[in-house]
């Protein structure tokens, strides 16, 4: 046993986990904190009382009519558990699959009456965080009409405050277009 | 399949096309220990570092003392990795962490950290504290990728030297690794993160109250940006959360997407430029970065046209079949909306040809030829471009058996870079290429034969087999990616794992240190009449078939099946 190797390997060891375990992770955080506050503590958003009522990108269930609702969630134990992200795993073929996805579109169609337009993906199909917190722009504009019999607006008014958060893909290319179905919600609040 | 999303795809090929040549040369100068960028500000911590483990720059090694540097210096990782894992509730910022890991968990936590493979049998926002996270698992994020390339710049030295068995200073080439290229990067990646939506905080957790049902949430937070740009600069792959990059707090937007896949992406593909330089001719490296594009394209082509078709079981309910600015369609179960099916379909084809093992989507619910497209991509030995280092010498490794061959068929010495081509090498290369095949799929036969391996099946039918194929070709590959829905979480798999993941890591780095001691002890022979050309078309479709041929065979019956029929049988509804 050469022990000139065994050494050296330990103080490697040691001196990277003190680089990049300690000083690395406190170096970032202490800037971050400084330079994006809001940001590295969760982007936070806040009534004007001050209670945190929501993290802009992580995702909330909606299931009353007065609210839009989000994407399907799978995450353990109620859907949009924070504390444990992930999905289905459900393979294409799996029966769960195609059981909860027309469960889904029920659900959707009692809330909704008959819906005309017809139902995008998303809203069928759990995302892979099950914290997602955007719906594409189809799967808002489908919830219009419940939306606004529910709160006493027109549909022209919901409809207009949907049309106002759609998020264009970014430097219009990457990703999809979307609508952030937290802050949809706060503004239908604060129309009424 | 949408035009814009192609253009998605196309924008992140020229992007990481365009920054193989300066990335290339600022990694070639660092690792010819010329003066760079940064040599002000780190060559005194390097040499800091050389003082305090009484290293000399001058003093190189030969192949077996580079080779037991590596393996005591990972193993030594392996060990401390484990004890942090299993002491975690005793160990300081870990609250809210009840329990320690069990003990075939930890073990196989810390062999797929330290071998570069991430594989996760555990959920990481419910198991692990601040501590392990940090101090356990992101150092080995760093250290596993520099290993990776301290191995590959030794393996090259074989093809530049002559008469020699040195092949440099194992302790130079990994600090080197960390301190220029790996610790910077991951500087300015994680603030780049945290500006696009990433948590960085010393807290364990965030508190929020619900909008509809006044619920109180907590959400595991802490330095989660730091450690996700080391895991995707180092191919590693293994999230803070359960979900991956999926979680909005790992990859917030489609920019902080594209800045992820290129991160995982960049340094693999910039080795082969520093490949050509250090070799005195950058048309070898131009040459061999082609032969990656060739065989990584079609796939992502698959798996994005296999995913845009979608699901014809859910297509039938209700939604539309194209997709329309408004409406996604295509497969959209375990897809998030804000990447989309393009997107997610290019991400899952980059890191299963990295080894990294990020996702960004769940593999497991993606359409049968969508996850064989990422199956593929780690059968062949993930060379296309593979894992930091790891990915440029096992391609290596294929053009000597691709130069062994023609050399064979038109009855001339096999050369490459004026290195003949002689039986040793052509042992160890065969070795290199049949280890791997060889333990996934003995490995994967050994689990549906038997209820312990069975028993972590969760998806019906031909799914089922896949779940397992891929799981051990994805731990044999050190890639980390997985069908997630199978509950690996016991002791057969996480010790069948570990035991994989050690082997094709170590097993496979071996031999390739021999192969490169003895490359570097021959003659350069000057380049004559019968000299393969190894920069011409013909030589680059001839090496991609060989990679396809050699790597894909061994697997098609077990892909047969295993997704192609589960795609014959979607087909039919």
């Amino acid at each position: 046993m050469n022990w000139r190797i065994v050494k050296q390997s330990l103080v490697f060891l040691l001196s990277f986990a003190i680089l990049t375990g300690l000083v690395y992770p406190a170096l970032i955080t202490g800037i971050a904190q400084v330079v994006f506050p809001w940001q590295s503590n969760g982007s936070p958003v806040k009534t004007a009382g001050g209670e945190t009522i929501g993290l802009q990108n992580i995702g909330q269930s909606f299931t009353g009519p007065a609210y839009f609702w989000s994407r399907p969630s799978s995450t353990e134990g109620s859907p949009y558990n924070a504390g444990a992200s992930g999905g289905s795993n459900w393979s294409a073929l799996n029966p769960k699959l195609k059981e909860a996805a027309s469960q889904h579109l029920m659900d959707l169609e009692d809330g909704n009456g008959s819906i005309s337009l017809s139902v995008p993906m998303d809203m069928l199909t759990s995302s892979a965080s099950g914290l997602d917190p955007h719906i594409s722009p189809a799967a808002a504009l489908i919830q219009v009409s419940r939306v606004a019999r529910a709160r006493g607006l027109t549909e022209e008014q919901v409809r207009n405050l949907v049309y106002s958060h759609i998020e264009n893909r970014d430097f219009y290319l990457l990703g999809e277009p979307r609508v952030n179905v937290l802050q949809l919600n706060l503004a239908l609040d604060a129309l009424k | 399949m949408t035009f814009i999303g192609w253009q998605q795809i196309l924008l992140y090929f020229i992007l990481v096309i365009l920054l193989v040549k300066p990335v290339g040369i600022y990694l070639a100068r660092v690792f010819s220990g010329e003066k760079n960028l940064l040599s002000p500000v780190i060559r005194p911590v390097e040499a800091f570092f050389y003082r305090l483990a009484d290293v000399s720059v001058e003093n190189e090694m030969d192949w077996k003392e580079y080779g037991k540097s590596v393996l005591v210096f990972n193993i030594a990782g392996i060990i401390f990795l484990y004890v942090i894992l299993r002491i975690q509730h005793l160990l300081p910022v870990s609250l809210g962490v009840p329990e320690p890991l069990s003990p075939d968990l930890a073990f196989n936590t810390a062999v797929s950290f330290v071998t570069n493979t991430n594989w996760q049998s555990y959920s990481g926002e419910s198991t692990l504290g601040i501590f392990s996270q940090t101090i356990g698992l992101t150092v080995q994020n760093f250290l596993s990728a520099a290993t990776g390339m301290a191995v590959l710049l030794a393996f090259i030295r074989g093809f530049t030297r002559r008469q020699t068995s040195l092949l440099g200073n194992f302790w130079v080439d990994l600090t080197r690794s960390v301190l220029y290229v790996l610790l910077p990067l991951s500087i300015v990646l994680s603030l780049c993160l945290v500006g696009l939506g990433s948590v960085q905080t010393l807290q364990p957790s965030i508190l929020f109250t619900t909008l509809e049902n006044h619920a109180t949430q907590s959400i595991p937070a802490g330095p989660v940006a730091s450690q996700i740009a080391i895991k995707h600069l180092g191919t590693n792959g293994g999230g803070y959360y359960n979900a991956n990059a999926a979680h909005p707090f790992e990859n917030p937007s489609p920019m902080s997407n594209l800045l992820l896949m290129l991160a995982e992406t960049v340094i693999p593909f910039s080795l082969t430029y520093i490949f050509g330089r250090l070799i005195g001719d950058t048309r070898q490296g131009w040459a061999i970065l082609i032969v990656m594009l060739i065989l990584l394209l079609p796939f992502t082509g698959l798996a994005y046209a296999s995913e845009s078709a979608g699901n014809p079981i859910l297509q039938h309910l209700a939604a539309p079949t194209s997709s329309t600015p408004a409406a996604p369609a295509g497969n959209m179960e375990g897809k998030e909306v804000r990447f989309g099916v393009a997107t997610s379909s290019l991400f899952t084809t980059l890191t299963t040809s990295t080894s990294s093992g990020a996702v960004i989507s769940l593999h497991d619910s993606y359409t049968p030829l969508g996850g064989m497209a990422a199956l593929v991509l780690m059968e062949l030995g993930e060379v296309a471009p593979g894992g930091i280092g790891s990915g440029l010498y096992g391609m290596l490794v294929f053009v000597l058996v691709a130069v062994f061959i023609a050399g064979l068929m038109v009855g001339r010495t096999p050369e490459y870079l004026g290195k003949k081509i002689e039986p040793f090498e052509m042992k160890m290369a065969a070795l290199l290429i049949l280890i791997m095949p060889l333990l996934v799929l003995s490995l994967t036969a050994l689990a549906v034969s038997t209820q312990a391996g069975l028993s972590g099946i969760t998806n019906p039918g031909p799914h089922g087999f896949s779940q397992v194929l891929y799981a051990f070709s994805s731990m044999g590959n050190n890639n980390g990616s997985a069908f997630a829905g199978i509950s690996a979480n016991s002791p057969f798999y996480n010790l069948a794992g570990a035991f994989i993941m050690f082997a094709s890591r170590f097993w496979l780095i071996l031999p390739t240190l021999a192969l490169a001691g003895s490359l570097a002890e021959k003659k350069k022979v000057p380049v004559g009449a019968g000299t393969l050309p190894t920069t011409s078309p013909l030589f680059i479709i001839w090496l991609v078939l060989i990679v396809l041929v050699v790597g894909a065979l061994n697997f098609l019956p077990a892909l047969a099946i295993g997704p192609i029929i589960e795609h014959i049988m979607m087909a039919g509804m």
